[in-house]
C-alpha cells in the first residue's frame, strides 16, 4: 500500500497516540479514564475532542477499525465491507430499507458526502414547542455551528458542480423550483468523488482528521475493533461499561473482555448502536421510550438517462439541492422532502438498480448516461411518520423497525413524481424510478400515469437511508424524551448521549452539522461541569 | 409443472418452512457462526452469476468460465463480511435452494445445473414478485450478492465507461 499523500494518522502512530487494537490484544483489559466515550464519528469526535482539550482524560470505544488515508484505495469492494455497518448491507428488520452508516474510526463522517447544512429553523421551532428545547432557538445554535464550521472547514464550495449535481439545478430551474448549493467540509479537495469510499488525500475534514488526533494528540487512548456490550449500573449510576475485543475482521468477539472504568460516560455510537448499548444495559425508560422514534429520512431514488454523458461517479457528490418541497406544505402537513443526487460508483448502482438479466444489463450499458437523483422525506412531524424502534437480536445486535404508513408512502409517491418530472424538464431521455414493476419511462406524461399507477408497498418501492436519527430524544418533559436537553440520560445520573439519537425528530436535511454544532453545546457544558473551568474553544491544532 | 401451480404450492409451502422453522428456532436459539459458500451453494451461485448479471458476460467458454469462477468468490468473500445473524440467513437461503424438495416447490427448478435460462428467469421473476415476503427479500439477497460481485471488478468497468479509481491514489 502506497500513497502519495502524507498520512496523518500514521505520523500520529508514529509519534506515540496511544491507540489500541483490541483485536490484537492476548489478555482481559482493564482501563480507566475521566470520561469514556463510545463511538468516534460526529458525536464521538467532537466530545473527545473538547472534553481532551479541557484537561480529561478521555477513552474513545470504536468497534470499527483505524484506517486512514493510505488504506483508503477508492474501491467499492473494499471500502463497504471495511468502512460500513454490515458492510453497507445493514438493513431494517424487514429488509425493506437499506442503511448506509460508517463503522470505522470517524463513524460516518469518514464515508459521508460532505453535504453540511444547520438545523433548519423550521425543525427548530418545533423542537421548541413540542418538546421545551427552549436553549434551540437558531440564534442560541448559531455561534457552536459557526464554531464547528471553522473548525471542520464548512464553506460554500466553489467549484461547478458535476453534470448530476447541475441536472437538479437545470430541471429545478427550468420547473421554477428554488435550489441552492450545498457547503461542504472540505479542505483542498481534489473533486475525485469517492467521499463514500474514505477520502484518499484527507481533504474531507472527517473526524478521523480533525477532531480525533486532536484528542489522541492531548493524551487520549483509542480503543478499535471493540464493542460496547452493556454498562454495569448501580444505584443510579453507570459503574463501568464492559466491552468485548472482536476479531481483526470485526466480525465477532475474540473472547478478550475489556472493562472500562469513568467517573462520566458518553455514548456516541449513532442511532441504532446508542439506543442497543442502552437497552442491552437495561437503562431506566419509565416511558417506554428508549429506541423508540427512531428517523431515517427514507430517501427514495430516481435514474434518468440522457444523451449527453453524466458521469454521475466523477466530482463532490452533492453540491446542489432544492428545499422547495419541504416548503409547500406546514411542516407537519403531507410530507416534504429534500432534493439532493447520489454520487454513482458501479457497485452501488448495479444493486440500486431492479431487475435482472437482459433488463439490467441494458440500463447497466447506459451507467455513464445516467443521473441518480433522491428525495429524503422528512419523518417525525406527523403522527403517521413516527419513526420506528430499535430492538436486539438473541446475540444481543440491533435490529430497527420501521413500518411505513399510508402517509409516508404518499410522500414516496410524490417525490418519484417530483424526481421524473424535474429530470425530465433537465433532458431525460428516460426515467426510471427505484421500483420493481417500473420501467424506463420516455417522456414526464408517460411517467406520471405510470407513477400514479405503481404500488406502493415496502420490498417492491426501493428505500434507502444514510441519516439515523432519535431514539434517545431529548425534551425538557421526561414524558417527551429518555434525555433531558443537556443530553443527559434520565435515571442515570454520570451518562450524557452525544450524537444523533438525540434529536427529537429528523433534521430535515442531512445531519452531520447538526449534531457536529450541538454536540460542541453539550460537550462544552459537560467540560465545564466536570473541570469546573470553562470549556476550550476547539481550534485546528497541528495533528503531532 | 406450470409456473402458477409451483408458485402457488411455493407459497404454501414456504409458509409450511417458515412456520417449522420459527418453531424450530425457538426451541433451539440459533449458535452463531460464519458461514462459508461449499461447493453445492457454489455451483447455485455460479449458474445465477450470468442469470442475473445478463448478456455482460464473456462469451469464449474459458473467459466465462473464470468470469463466474471470480464472481463467486467474490459472492463468497462479501458473505464472510456480513455479520454472524445475516450470514445465518443467508446459510438458510442456500439450504433451502440446495435442497431438492424445497428447491423444487419454491423454485420449480430440478437441478440448477440443468437449469435452463427461462426455467431461471421465471424463478427469479417467481420470487421477486412474490407476495411472501421473505421470498421477495430472498430475491433482492441474490440480487444484491450478485450483481454487487460482479460490478465490484475492475474486468468489468470498461463496458461500463467507468475508469475506475485515479491510478496514482490507488495503487
Amino acid at each position: 500500500m502506497t500513497s502519495p499523500i502524507p498520512d496523518p494518522i500514521a505520523a500520529g502512530l508514529e509519534a506515540g497516540w496511544k491507540v489500541i487494537d483490541a483485536s490484537t490484544v492476548r489478555q482481559d483489559l482493564m482501563l480507566e479514564a475521566d470520561v469514556v466515550i463510545v463511538g468516534s464519528g460526529a458525536g464521538g469526535g467532537v466530545t473527545a475532542e473538547i472534553l481532551s482539550q479541557a484537561g480529561l482524560k478521555v477513552i474513545i470505544v470504536e468497534e470499527g477499525a483505524l484506517k486512514s488515508s493510505r488504506d483508503f484505495k477508492m474501491r467499492e469492494a473494499d471500502a463497504y465491507p471495511n468502512l460500513y455497518q454490515e458492510s453497507a448491507a445493514r438493513k431494517t428488520k424487514d429488509k425493506a430499507i437499506n442503511i448506509l452508516q460508517g463503522r470505522t474510526v470517524g463513524g460516518s463522517t469518514t464515508v459521508n458526502w460532505t453535504s453540511s447544512f444547520r438545523t433548519p429553523p423550521d425543525t427548530l421551532a418545533w423542537w421548541q414547542q413540542r418538546y421545551g428545547l427552549k436553549d434551540y432557538t437558531v440564534q442560541d445554535l448559531a455561534p457552536w455551528f459557526a464554531m464547528m464550521e471553522e473548525r471542520l472547514h464548512i464553506n460554500d464550495w466553489l467549484t461547478p458542480p458535476n453534470a448530476n449535481n447541475s441536472l437538479l439545478g437545470e430541471g429545478a430551474k427550468k420547473l421554477g423550483i428554488s435550489y441552492g448549493h450545498i457547503r461542504r467540509n472540505v479542505n483542498g479537495c481534489w473533486n475525485l468523488g469517492a467521499c463514500g469510499m474514505g477520502c484518499p488525500t484527507n481533504a474531507k475534514q472527517s473526524m478521523l482528521v480533525t477532531t480525533i488526533p486532536a484528542a489522541l494528540a492531548q493524551g487520549a487512548t483509542l480503543l478499535t475493533r471493540t464493542r460496547a456490550e452493556r454498562f454495569a449500573l448501580q444505584g443510579g449510576r453507570a459503574e463501568r461499561l464492559d466491552c468485548s475485543a472482536l476479531t481483526a475482521d470485526g466480525i465477532e468477539a475474540s473472547g478478550r473482555r475489556i472493562t472500562l472504568r469513568a467517573r462520566h460516560f458518553v455514548v456516541s455510537g449513532g442511532a441504532i448502536n446508542s439506543p442497543a448499548l442502552l437497552l442491552r444495559s437495561g437503562a431506566p425508560d419509565p416511558q417506554r421510550l428508549l429506541g423508540k422514534r427512531t428517523f431515517l429520512h427514507p430517501v427514495t431514488v430516481s435514474a434518468a438517462t440522457y444523451a449527453q454523458p453524466v458521469e454521475a461517479f466523477a466530482g463532490a457528490p452533492q453540491t446542489v439541492y432544492s428545499d422547495h418541497f419541504l416548503h409547500t406544505a406546514p411542516v407537519d402537513g403531507p410530507i416534504g422532502y429534500k432534493l439532493e443526487v447520489a454520487p454513482m460508483h458501479p457497485l452501488i448502482s448495479a444493486t440500486a438498480l431492479a431487475g435482472f438479466g437482459t433488463a439490467h444489463a441494458d440500463l447497466m450499458r447506459r451507467y455513464a448516461h445516467m443521473q441518480g437523483m433522491l428525495a429524503l422525506l422528512r419523518d417525525g412531524f406527523h403522527e403517521q411518520a413516527p419513526g420506528g424502534s430499535v430492538g436486539l437480536h438473541s446475540d444481543g445486535s440491533p435490529v430497527l423497525d420501521y413500518p411505513v404508513s399510508d402517509y409516508v408512502w404518499d410522500g414516496v409517491r410524490r417525490s418519484l413524481l417530483t424526481m421524473a418530472e424535474i429530470q425530465f424538464a433537465a433532458g431525460a431521455q428516460t426515467v426510471l424510478p427505484t421500483h420493481e414493476q417500473a420501467t424506463g419511462y420516455a417522456s414526464w406524461e408517460q411517467a406520471r400515469k405510470a407513477i400514479a399507477e405503481l404500488p406502493m408497498r415496502k420490498l417492491q418501492t426501493r428505500i434507502l437511508s444514510a441519516h439515523v436519527m432519535g431514539g434517545c430524544a431529548m425534551s425538557a418533559d421526561e414524558r417527551g424524551g429518555v434525555t433531558d436537553p443537556q443530553g443527559r440520560y434520565r435515571g442515570i445520573a454520570n451518562l450524557s448521549v452525544h450524537d444523533g439519537s438525540l434529536f427529537p425528530t429528523s433534521i430535515g436535511a442531512n445531519p452531520q452539522l447538526s449534531i457536529f454544532g450541538i454536540v460542541a453545546k453539550l460537550a462544552s457544558g459537560l467540560a465545564e461541569e466536570l473541570t469546573g473551568r470553562p470549556a476550550p474553544n476547539p481550534a485546528p491544532q497541528p495533528l503531532v | 409443472m406450470q409456473r402458477r401451480s409451483f408458485l402457488k404450492a411455493g407459497v404454501l409451502g414456504a409458509m409450511a418452512l417458515a412456520a417449522g422453522g420459527a418453531l424450530y428456532r425457538q426451541l433451539n436459539p440459533p449458535q452463531l457462526e460464519r458461514y462459508a459458500l461449499d461447493a453445492g451453494a457454489r455451483t447455485i451461485v455460479a449458474v445465477l452469476v450470468p442469470a442475473i448479471a445478463g448478456p455482460v458476460l464473456p462469451q469464449e467458454a474459458a473467459a466465462r468460465r473464470a468470469a463466474i469462477d471470480g464472481a463467486v468468490q467474490r459472492v463468497a468473500g462479501a458473505i464472510a463480511g456480513l455479520p454472524l445473524t445475516t450470514q445465518k440467513e443467508v446459510a438458510d437461503l442456500f439450504a433451502l435452494l440446495s435442497l431438492a424438495p424445497a428447491r423444487r416447490l419454491l423454485t420449480g427448478i430440478g437441478d440448477w445445473q440443468s437449469a435452463t435460462p427461462q426455467q431461471l428467469a421465471e424463478f427469479l421473476q417467481g420470487w421477486r414478485s412474490h407476495r411472501l415476503a421473505m421470498l421477495q427479500t430472498a430475491y433482492q439477497a441474490l440480487h444484491d450478492l450478485v450483481l454487487g460481485a460482479w460490478y465490484a471488478d475492475p474486468s468489468s468497468w470498461t463496458a461500463l465507461g467507468y475508469p475506475g479509481p485515479l491510478q496514482e491514489l490507488s495503487a
